[in-house]
């Protein structure tokens, strides 16, 4: 990557590449660290963690879709007291910002697990999610009323030592209206596009597929979807973005930074392949050598700076 | 990895035997899985999961697989030379245990593919095998021959088109006049359930679980199965990762 200035910095965070995985795509790290060599990551977010141990839906979790997938696996994890013994520490050797997903079902529950994990030394930031679109209370909930989601966001500011960015749902009407909200509560950053709600139908047996009967829509069929809300809330709001939804390539991650994202994360792209994240860092590393691009901070918000 | 299609044919009724050969060798054991893009388009994100049918050296593999939608209808149309995208093989594959003399393998409809190399494997070991087969209909029995070649092979089918008439559970119990020292069974979960509860506290076995999958590498948390460990706690557990091959005893049915 000889050339090519790939840091980047996100509230407060210096990483040396914005390339990370999505939470939930990714595990606590075990599984892909047999893939590669996790140290090549800009950072590492690992998957949602709850106060309790959660054994998530029943099945079947997920399906496919025209370039895409459904998910209902429902926040399965061990609960963040394990995460904290378990998970994080192995995480340090790798020597790349952790950033863990907090998700819960009350606005004291946000709080506790985000109190606990301000006394973990093993992670760098929170990514609060208020986005996901299949537990049946919480999750999704607190992300489509701003006034819902400014009150988390606030009370997991007031106990958190570690920056917060807070991962949107696009299930909304307007999102730039949530984006401003969580920012005037406090946000640190901003993680966007959680999955989009959706449904499969089994025409021969005439029921949903999934068990849960509908899930989170997440690939490249949402990508545009991702860029626009990007592209939007990146001109309304000041802070750092991290962008996801649909990147399976270096040219996709280029598209989401210049649509106004600081760093990018790779999703559903790590199912098709384990090693999507750092095959995605080395095509735009690759991109922004070819163009003569020397730093790709150069490249955040380009598309937008001269004006519609 | 790519690995260059050989050939494919239909060998039953809207079913495909596909043989693909590696690039490099690969280790395996039967009762893995391959997981195979159907293509290298975006339209198709997600893998499919085709158990190892047949392994002629560490390079050349056969899966087999049923036409069930747009993906595997793509799959069907690509031809010798064309090359695919596959991981694997992957999981844990079927446990073969020192001192075993005789084993009974139970498959039901495209549950029967992963049996056919654990059943060379055992005969290379000197175990005697009996398949139970069972199928719909006439036109959907497979692999027979196959697993004739290893031991003896009961065939049934439900209408009885072909060999007895029929579920596999039927035949279970004249199975075991001879009695063998474990089971292997794989097919769909009913079969699978009455096959449980049947040798339930009789004969030690396993059965090889198949559910809806996404990464196949343990991360995705798509593929869980709910499982009994030793102290008698259920939890969800990954078929990618931690089987698709589990302790027949440990899989608890809903």
């Amino acid at each position: 990557m000889s050339g090519v200035d790939l840091s980047v910095e996100l509230a407060g965070l210096r990483l040396k590449n914005p390339v990370m995985p999505a939470s939930g795509c990714f595990a606590f790290g075990r599984e892909m660290s047999r893939w590669y060599d996790l140290s090549r990551l800009g950072a590492i977010v690992v998957k949602a963690t709850t106060l309790e141990p959660r054994s998530g839906n029943p099945v079947p979790r997920v399906a496919e879709t025209p370039a895409g997938m459904l998910n209902a696996i429902g926040l399965q994890n061990p609960g963040v007291d394990r995460v904290i013994a378990e998970e994080l520490p192995h995480l340090r050797q790798y020597g790349v910002p952790v950033i863990v997903n907090v998700a819960g079902s009350t606005v004291e529950e946000y709080v506790e697990v985000a109190r606990r994990l301000s006394d973990s030394p093993d992670l760098e930031a929170l990514e609060l999610n208020i986005s996901c679109p299949n537990v049946k209370c919480g999750g999704m909930h607190f992300g489509t009323d701003p006034r819902t989601a400014a009150e988390v966001v606030g009370a997991v500011k007031r106990v958190s030592r570690y920056p917060v960015f807070v991962k949107l749902s696009p299930n909304v009407t307007d999102i730039v209206a949530l984006a401003r909200a969580v920012a005037d509560a406090g946000a640190d950053g901003l993680s966007m596009i959680n999955t989009l709600l959706g449904m499969r139908i089994d025409v021969e047996r005439r029921r949903p597929v999934l068990a849960t009967e509908a899930g989170g829509l997440s690939g490249p069929a949402i990508k545009p979807i991702a860029v626009r809300m990007i592209y939007e809330v990146s001109r309304a709001v000041s802070l750092p973005i991290i962008g996801m939804g649909g990147i399976v390539s270096g040219e996709d991650a280029v598209e989401f930074l210049m649509a106004g994202a600081s760093a990018v994360a790779v999703g559903t792209a790590n199912f098709v392949k384990p090693t999507a994240c750092v095959d995605v860092l080395e095509e735009l590393a690759a991109w922004c050598r070819d163009r003569g691009v020397r730093a790709v901070r150069e490249l955040v918000g380009a598309a937008g700076r001269m004006g519609p | 990895m790519r690995f260059r299609i050989v050939d494919q044919r239909e060998i039953a009724r809207n079913v495909f035997r596909l043989r693909m050969e590696a690039d490099r060798p690969v280790g395996w054991s039967p009762g893995q899985f391959f997981h195979i893009r159907v293509d290298d388009g975006l339209e198709h994100l997600l893998r499919r999961p085709l158990s190892l049918c047949e392994a002629e050296d560490d390079r050349r593999f056969s899966v087999v697989y049923r036409l069930v939608g747009p993906g595997t209808r793509r799959l069907a149309r690509k031809g010798p030379g064309d090359e695919l995208d596959v991981l694997g093989p992957l999981g844990r594959g079927f446990p073969l245990h020192e001192g075993d003399h005789r084993a009974l393998l139970i498959g039901g409809g495209v549950g029967v593919p992963p049996l056919v190399q654990l059943a060379r494997e055992l005969r290379k070991r000197g175990v005697s095998v009996l398949s139970l087969i069972g199928f719909r209909t006439a036109e959907d029995v497979m692999l027979a021959e196959e697993l004739a070649e290893c031991g003896s092979v009961w065939i049934l089918t439900e209408d009885g088109t072909a060999g007895r008439r029929g579920r596999v559970t039927a035949a279970l119990e004249e199975a075991l006049e001879e009695p063998p020292d474990r089971f292997y069974a794989c097919g769909p979960a009913p079969m699978l359930r009455a096959v449980q509860s049947a040798l339930a506290g009789r004969l030690p076995g396993y059965l090889s679980l198949e559910e809806r999958m996404g990464c196949g590498i343990g991360v995705c948390m798509g593929c869980v199965h709910l499982c009994r460990d030793p102290e008698g706690r259920t939890r969800y557990r990954r078929v990618c990762t931690e089987g698709p091959v589990f302790p027949a005893e440990e899989v608890v049915f809903s």
